[in-house]
């Protein structure tokens, strides 16, 4: 079948030329989806939905934004309205990680200003207590873990090295945030089994999968329908 | 999707093809190979990269023969061979590490050593030998007599794993860029660099409770204004050069508005903007900084 397709397209165009395209960033989503639908026809490149992060490294920056954007926006409101108990060390500490990802949101806006309509995002925390620390430590430890997978998992996607390389800067201050909380929680559960496997490697999670466990904390509709 | 089913179906398709594509089978097992971790729907995109290479628009040497992306997996197994002598001599080392804290140290030599033999297994017959290293595998902890204490002072212990734990995640992180088009190479040290991060936060979390009151778990200059915050002197600067940057992506972070805080218009602090993004070191940069204790 596969075959075939390809022998169509071979009459339509040049097969140099074909591949040429094919390694051009999002037009490898076009050759991806032929090879598993066998169907050229039934691929959208063009994003027309003003709710979704869009395609490629834009759309990659944008996602990023709207997870840093989530971050901000959670301990912002945790240091504005503490959880029971909270002691000047655990204030310190949040305050800190609230400024870290105030300014990945500030960076990831400004760049994305410059080239196209950053994402925006309406944060909604239904569900966490802001007053219980086990609601809010167990929230942020979500987050925190979450973010560094989506950026392990996301990495291999971004054509331009200087995005790698930012995103490479951010992800493993996530990683000392997620060891922070944790060992909030649980002293020792740094780096334990539900966040490192067993060949010492953290996890990692593509772009829906990560949108699937984080939609619970935005109100408003979000996709990343040209991410995988 | 079966990937190489697909590339046998393009190789029916004409001789041109199939020239093009048979010399790099070796660049498609190395891009889904390492570890078998790439996910189905990952494919696709793996595929992508494939035709990237395959068809070479401005192609690295990584992902085309493989040989590239295995040195750099081999400077990081170098550096994690390193830290797992390291941890297993401090466990070794009686009355070194106090029973409290034994756990901790445990779970750290252990992410070691199983990261040791994930390098070993996807690098197979080109891992480097841990024999190399050092004197016959034996590493110099003192760092050549820079830190003599390291094995007899449990806070000189800690400032030097301290220093290892920030040098495998400049070192790493230094490596992205070399990796990128190879997804699976990338994946994996993106996924052993985040660790290592975890383990420097939980580092510092210690020498805090015991010595540094103020030592935050992220590289920051709130002590001395020196990134370097190991508390063993200006002898180990050279770990923590950058590390002071402020400047991201071209835009000075100091310039952003602290959104939080509303009493008055207050931008991001330095130390907030030093903290929020950890440096890449070049291997070029690593290398004498890991030889002083027999990395070669």
């Amino acid at each position: 079948m596969i075959k075939e397709e390809i022998e169509q397209i071979d009459k339509k165009i040049p097969r140099k030329a074909f591949f040429r395209i094919a390694g051009a960033g999002a037009a490898v989503l076009a050759v991806a989806a032929a090879g598993c639908k066998a169907s050229m026809g039934d691929v959208t490149l063009a994003n027309t939905d003003a709710n979704d992060v869009g395609a490629g490294d834009t759309g990659l920056l944008n996602y990023a934004l709207a997870l840093e954007t989530l971050e901000a926006a959670f301990y912002t409101q945790v240091v504005l309205t503490p959880y029971t108990g909270i002691t000047a060390a655990e204030t310190s500490l949040l305050t800190d990680i609230r400024d870290h990802e105030i300014g990945h949101r500030e960076l990831l806006k400004a760049y994305l200003n410059t080239a196209a309509s950053p994402a925006t995002i309406t944060p909604t925390f239904t569900g966490i207590d802001f007053t219980s620390r086990t609601s809010v430590l167990t929230a942020a430890q979500t987050f925190e873990d979450l973010g560094v997978a989506a950026y392990n998992g996301a990495a291999y996607l971004f054509n331009s090295s200087t995005y790698l390389n930012q995103v490479g800067k951010i992800v493993s201050v996530e990683a000392r945030h997620a060891a922070v909380i944790r060992n909030l929680i649980t002293p020792g559960s740094f780096a334990d089994s539900t966040a490192v496997d067993k060949n010492g490697l953290d996890l990692g999670l593509l772009p829906s999968q990560v949108l699937a466990k984080a939609k619970v904390y935005i109100s408003s509709a979000i996709t990343a329908n040209l991410l995988p | 999707m079966n990937i190489f089913k697909i590339i046998e179906e393009i190789e029916k398709v004409g001789p041109e093809a199939n020239e093009t594509i048979a010399p790099r089978r070796a660049a498609l097992k190395n891009l889904t190979g390492l570890g078998s971790k790439v996910a189905t729907a990952a494919l696709p995109f793996a595929l992508g990269a494939f035709f990237n290479k395959a068809y070479g628009q401005n192609v690295t040497p990584v992902s085309s023969n493989g040989a590239a992306a295995n040195d750099i997996l081999n400077f990081v197994l170098k550096l994690k061979y390193l830290e797992a002598a390291f941890y297993a001599k401090g466990l070794a080392t009686t009355g070194l590490i106090p029973a409290g804290d034994v756990p901790v140290i445990t779970t750290i030599a252990n992410q070691e050593t199983a990261q040791v033999a994930f390098l070993q297994s996807a690098l197979g017959s080109a891992a480097v030998v841990q024999t190399t290293q050092g004197t016959a595998g034996v590493y110099d902890f003192t760092g050549t007599a820079k830190f003599p204490t390291v094995l007899t002072n449990y806070d000189t212990f800690l400032s030097v794993a301290n220093v290892l734990k920030d040098t495998g995640v400049h070192a790493m992180k230094g490596q992205i860029p070399n990796l990128q088009g190879n997804q699976s190479a990338l994946t994996t040290v993106f996924k052993l660099h985040s660790v290592e991060a975890r383990h420097a936060a939980q580092i510092r979390q210690m020498r805090k409770a015991r010595t540094v009151a103020s030592l935050k778990p992220w590289i920051s200059a709130n002590l001395t204004g020196s990134a370097n915050d190991t508390g063993i002197g200006a002898s180990v600067d050279a770990y923590y050069v950058g590390e002071t940057n402020i400047v991201q992506l071209g835009y000075t972070m100091t310039s952003f508005v602290n959104s939080a805080i509303t009493t008055a218009t207050t931008n991001l602090s330095t130390n907030a903007s030093i903290e929020a993004f950890d440096e890449p070191f070049t291997m070029a940069a690593i290398l004498p900084l890991v030889a002083i204790f027999g990395v070669a």
